[in-house]
């Protein structure tokens, strides 16, 4: 069964609730009496959304661009959020599926430790990215963006998947520890500066930093099973790309020389 | 009983537990997947004298694989858990690490795998680096080719060996058809290995040898050339060659099932006799009786 939650009226600033998780509402006696922030008052949900149904598949309507924290620290169950969300949607999530049917803002996934961030549209910057003061970003579970990501994606991410099935902006992998990130169309520039280890694969050409050092051209193995888990994600991945060669660059020169950025080439 | 013209001897095979896992070796081309799984399954025939028991199960269709390349899924089985650990590193190690394009999954779920590609990843010399997926590690193990994928665990379960039939022919080449046509039959069965050469073992054998060094030693009761000098022969006047096809299996009905079929083509093919082994059923906990494999 499903619960429903409908925003009523747009916030005067940003709403932040990360009251709104399966965990949290699911366990809710009177989700109405849920506390969240408007701005710098507290206030309670029945103020902005009006409420059906039960359960731990948890549906948002109504435009939360201006909502923070969808899905903030959740553990378990699902969450669709029918249209647009605001910045940090998903965030330090440990487990359980974030849908977001339109656009995500910044910060969606950050610090993310495990389960399942899916943007249908586009994330803003610092996709599944660090906190300041945090000694790393993400460090487990998948996110899931069909469309764009801004710059700084999987900044200081140490564990975890990050794929983008459209463009990824500047410096993703930003100081990243390890982990994966695969932009499928392309990377902006200064990927993986101060990245220590973890992989960077685009299909899109592009020109590694100065302080990465060419490896070789082959076939990873380990990438094809990356490759097909996210075309069964709905990613538009195709066999070419599975099977492909790949340019292989190390780097941060500056760090430990342990990343990677791969290339997809040509086989001809 | 008979089946066709095979006399179909009233007795059971005695199977008992034994430890077992399950291991998807994907390559390039099917020919080195199955390059890599005959190297890795060789030398495998009995725990007596290799320490596990060990064959090729099936050839893998590139969508029944991880990573989408054709395969080979191979199955090991070891007295305990540990065993099979420790087979499964040496094996994989010397066999699929070093064989060309091969990579190497688990093949099983299982409660408290066994650390494999965890053990193998130091052969990277520090320049290993491993990837989680969908809650799975992997190792990328540098290599001159390239690199070797390798799945962290196995999982191993509690399977059941020592399956087997025993067919006699009125001469060595109707005998050695039968058993063909069994192994062949069995071949298809899901779960099961047979672990002696082609499935096929001339040399039977007992618990126990007048040498105390020996743990087991020749079947005298069903070597044709003993029939006159051993006191309880069971080969009959008709008969001068024997064979056996043992069974391992990661449960006990695909065992079961593989030795029904083996039974009906054996039989089919000209088997003078089938019969099974057992240990007067004090040894293992599974008796599968041929009477109840009948069509």
């Amino acid at each position: 069964m499903t619960l429903t939650l409908t925003l009523r009226e747009q916030p005067d600033v940003p709403l932040e609730a990360d009251v709104l998780t399966p965990d949290r509402l699911g366990g809710a006696e009177d989700i109405a009496a849920l506390e969240l922030w408007h701005g710098k008052e507290r206030t309670r949900v029945g103020e902005f959304f009006a409420h059906s149904g039960a359960g731990d598949d948890v549906r948002l309507e109504g435009d939360l661009s201006r909502v923070k924290f969808v899905g903030a620290g959740m553990t378990a169950g699902r969450l669709t959020v029918a249209g647009d969300v605001g910045m940090h949607a998903g965030a330090g999530m440990r487990g359980g599926e974030l849908h977001v049917e339109g656009d995500a803002g910044d910060w969606a996934g950050a610090g993310m430790r495990g389960g399942k961030l899916v943007v249908r549209g586009t994330a803003g910057s610092r996709l599944g990215g660090v906190y300041p003061g945090e000694r790393a970003g993400m460090r487990g579970g998948e996110i899931v963006v069909h469309g764009d990501a801004g710059e700084q994606a999987g900044a200081g991410l140490r564990r975890g998947l990050i794929a983008v099935a459209g463009r990824v902006g500047d410096a993703a992998g930003l100081r990243m520890l390890a982990g994966t990130i695969v932009a499928l169309d392309g990377l902006g520039p200064r990927a993986g500066a101060g990245m220590r280890r973890g992989s960077i694969v685009t299909m899109a050409p592009a020109t590694p930093l100065a302080t990465f050092v060419f490896s070789c051209t082959y076939r990873p193995p380990f990438l094809r099973l990356y490759l097909r888990r996210l075309r069964s994600l709905g990613l538009p991945v195709s066999d070419d790309q599975i099977g492909g060669r790949y340019a292989r660059w190390c780097g941060d020169g500056l760090e430990l020389r342990r990343g990677e950025i791969l290339i997809r080439e040509g086989d001809g | 009983m008979n089946l066709h013209s095979a006399e179909i001897v009233d007795t059971f095979a005695e199977a008992f537990p034994m430890w077992g896992s399950r291991v998807l070796i994907t390559a390039a081309t099917p020919a080195w997947a199955h390059e890599a799984a005959r190297s890795m399954t060789g030398f495998a025939t009995s725990v007596i004298g290799c320490k596990c028991e060990a064959g090729i199960e099936r050839e893998l269709a590139p969508d029944e694989t991880p990573d989408g390349r054709p395969g080979v899924s191979a199955l090991l089985f070891a007295m305990d858990r540990e065993g099979v650990g420790k087979r499964l590193v040496e094996r994989v190690g010397q066999c699929v690490l070093t064989s060309p394009t091969a990579a190497c999954f688990n093949g099983v779920d299982a409660e408290d795998p066994v650390d494999v590609g965890g053990r193998l990843r130091f052969f990277g010399d520090g320049y290993q680096a491993s990837k989680v997926l969908d809650g799975q590690r992997y190792w990328r193990v540098p290599v001159m080719e390239g690199e070797f994928l390798v799945q962290e665990r196995f999982g191993v379960v509690e399977g059941v060996a020592g399956g087997n039939i025993i067919m006699l022919g009125r001469d060595a080449e109707s005998a050695l058809r039968a058993a063909e046509a069994a192994a062949s039959a069995m071949r298809a069965v899901d779960g099961v290995i047979m672990p002696f050469p082609g499935g096929i073992a001339r040399s039977g054998s007992k618990v126990g040898s007048r040498y105390s060094a020996l743990p087991a030693s020749t079947n005298d009761a069903l070597c044709p050339t003993l029939r006159g000098q051993v006191e309880h022969t069971e080969v009959p006047p008709d008969v001068e060659a024997v064979f056996e096809i043992v069974i391992d299996g990661l449960a006990l009905e695909p065992v079961r099932e593989a030795m029904r079929r083996g039974l009906v083509a054996a039989a089919e093919a000209g088997a003078s006799y089938v019969t099974a082994g057992n240990y007067g059923g004090n040894l293992g906990p599974f008796h599968i009786h041929l009477r109840e494999l009948m069509p």
